[in-house]
């Protein structure tokens, strides 16, 4: 969601404000687009300028990708920006936001990179169901994935009422149901990043070390792991930053509480409701992690397409 | 990432669950938009009673079950009529109202949020308090914590949620607890008053603050328990024609309904107070 944004920010950073091609027609907003519509490696190999009839609606998406950004900048509330952000409780959501997004991460790589090894490398009757069952939080919306959660680890839930008999453990509102909810909706993204990677991947490595007397659990600790590694890296990027905007599951299962369970994306919108200044403000700070988060995946990214 | 998940055998069930989500997504953005009304005739002047047309109604959330009741009863009195509502937060509705959506009728849940929509000049004379709601703790079925008062929701071994400050029902609770001197530790702030009582339906939490009408509304699914402190936190819910109401007429003649003695019946059967 916020991807496509950080790409124009990323990429204005070390673009040159200048046309690329004369261009004969009225354009919506000329400056966003110059800026983006340059890429800095990869050119586009046709020279002879591009048809109207595929230049006005291509300008018109850069518009409506652009613009709402750029609203944003234009109406953010500078003078006031330090307070705002200085303020506890912005700095609050904001640690937790992190820490949950880290941690999210960090368990959808304990258990997504096997998940992705599995569907790679292993046939099994119904791979194809099973791959689809991996995709399919990434196109529920959010909100749908957080009534899941509590129907199934809710106090009341299917397994959460074990879980609280047995244990005494309940997720919703508490910080580990916030990375539930952000491991749920985000570990897709990792799991066909590195599944990807892996069909990729040449698997003779993998057998030669394997005939060569490698058990196949060291074959992929030592062969496999270091050849995708940066796909993984890649995965684990895009799922931690799908991880720290999410919104809907969160506020679903783990509720809202502030230093708890009320990560930057809640404040946002609980800004809103009350002072839009401020909401204004929280807004571009998860917008420049977002730039940043693609700057630190542009190499990988922009460059490879 | 969309191309592997094409390529498999078992892409159906993930594209109809897809197309599932996108329906109930559709269906979400559609009730959060408001839908312009038509070009409706005005009627003139409206005293024959000639009225026709969309009239478009904003309503507090906590309106929903009693207002649809008076728009299908509206609809039957006036035929050729047709009422849309919109119901939400009173702040996300102010917002769009002044931001210019074309409403004709305000319904809001607390006189702040109704303030919002009448500086900007959007409201069409003075905005008239309708009903009133109180404050009820919502418990699980049977009561089984033994919930009694609003200071026994301060034990910390209960999961409690409350409104957060931003929407009327959390701005009448903190009035309620400032009232009892409490100081009251939930589980969560949640968005609006529905999603708080859906907590406590779900059985997620011990007991929530709500509305009397939410209780009531809940049915069976939660139980409700006065508190004498409610009472210094009452929430009038006030209800103005709006500036450019595109169908004025009908939108009057809606207040009107919403203020008669049939109306006034439905609200209070829901469990509002009177003014």
């Amino acid at each position: 969601m916020t991807l496509p944004s950080g790409a124009d920010k990323g990429e204005a950073a070390d673009t040159p404000a200048g046309g690329p091609a004369p261009l004969r027609r009225r354009r919506v907003r000329p400056r966003p687009a110059s800026r983006t519509a340059s890429r800095p490696r990869a050119r586009p190999p046709g020279r002879g300028g591009a048809p109207l009839p595929l230049l006005v609606p291509a300008l018109l998406g850069l518009a409506f990708l652009v613009l709402p950004l750029l609203a944003l900048l234009l109406r953010a509330p500078w003078s006031s920006m330090p307070e705002l952000l200085t303020s506890t409780e912005v700095w609050q959501a904001l640690r937790l936001s992190l820490v949950c997004a880290t941690a999210a991460t960090a368990l959808s790589l304990v258990i997504g990179v096997p998940l992705a090894w599995l569907l790679a490398r292993v046939e099994f009757p119904g791979r194809g169901l099973v791959r689809a069952l991996v995709t399919l939080p990434l196109v529920l919306p959010p909100v749908v994935g957080g009534v899941a959660l509590l129907m199934a680890l809710g106090r009341n839930g299917v397994v959460g009422r074990w879980l609280d008999d047995w244990f005494g453990v309940t997720l919703p509102f508490t910080t580990a149901g916030v990375v539930v909810a952000e491991a749920f909706v985000a570990m897709p993204f990792l799991v066909i990043a590195v599944e990807g990677t892996l069909r990729a991947a040449d698997p003779r490595y993998e057998e030669a070390a394997t005939t060569l007397g490698a058990s196949r659990f060291t074959a992929f600790r030592r062969v496999t792991l270091p050849l995708v590694a940066p796909g993984i890296a890649a995965g684990a990027v895009l799922a931690w930053a799908r991880a720290l905007g999410e919104f809907g599951a969160t506020i679903t299962f783990a509720g809202n509480f502030p230093g708890r369970t009320q990560t930057m994306p809640l404040s946002v919108y609980l800004a809103l409701q009350s002072d839009p200044e401020a909401a204004i403000a929280l807004s571009l700070v998860l917008l420049a992690v977002s730039v940043a988060v693609l700057a630190g995946l542009r190499d990988r990214w922009m460059t490879s397409a | 990432m969309t191309r592997s998940a094409r390529r498999t055998g078992g892409c159906r069930p993930t594209l109809r669950m897809a197309g599932a989500g996108a329906a109930a997504l559709l269906a979400l953005t559609a009730c959060s938009d408001s839908d312009p009304a038509p070009g409706s005739d005005p009627g003139k002047g409206g005293e024959s009673g000639e009225l026709s047309g969309e009239v478009t109604v904003f309503a507090a959330a906590s309106l929903t079950e009693s207002f649809e009741k008076l728009g299908a009863q509206f609809e039957k009195d006036h035929p050729g009529t047709n009422v849309t509502f919109s119901f939400g937060g009173s702040d996300a509705l102010a917002a769009s109202i002044t931001g210019g959506a074309p409403a004709d009728v305000f319904a809001s849940a607390s006189p702040t949020t109704m303030e919002i929509v009448a500086d900007a000049g959007a409201a069409a004379g003075t905005p008239e308090t309708f009903v009133r709601n109180r404050l009820e703790i919502a418990t699980l079925p049977g009561n089984p914590d033994g919930i009694a008062s609003l200071k026994d929701l301060t034990d910390p071994g209960l999961k409690v949620v409350i409104c957060d400050e931003t929407v009327p029902c959390g701005s009448a609770v903190r009035k309620a607890l400032d009232a009892g001197a409490l100081k009251l530790t939930p589980v969560s702030y949640e968005e609006d008053v529905k999603s708080a009582l859906t907590k406590v339906m779900l059985k997620e939490a011990d007991a929530a603050v709500v509305y009397k009408t939410d209780v009531r509304a809940a049915g069976g699914t939660v139980e409700g328990v006065d508190f004498p402190e409610s009472a210094g936190a009452i929430n009038d819910y006030p209800i103005t024609l709006l500036e450019e109401a595109p169908n004025a007429a009908a939108a009057e003649a809606f207040v009107g309904l919403v203020q008669s003695a049939a109306g006034q019946k439905v609200l209070t059967e829901a469990g509002f107070l009177k003014p």
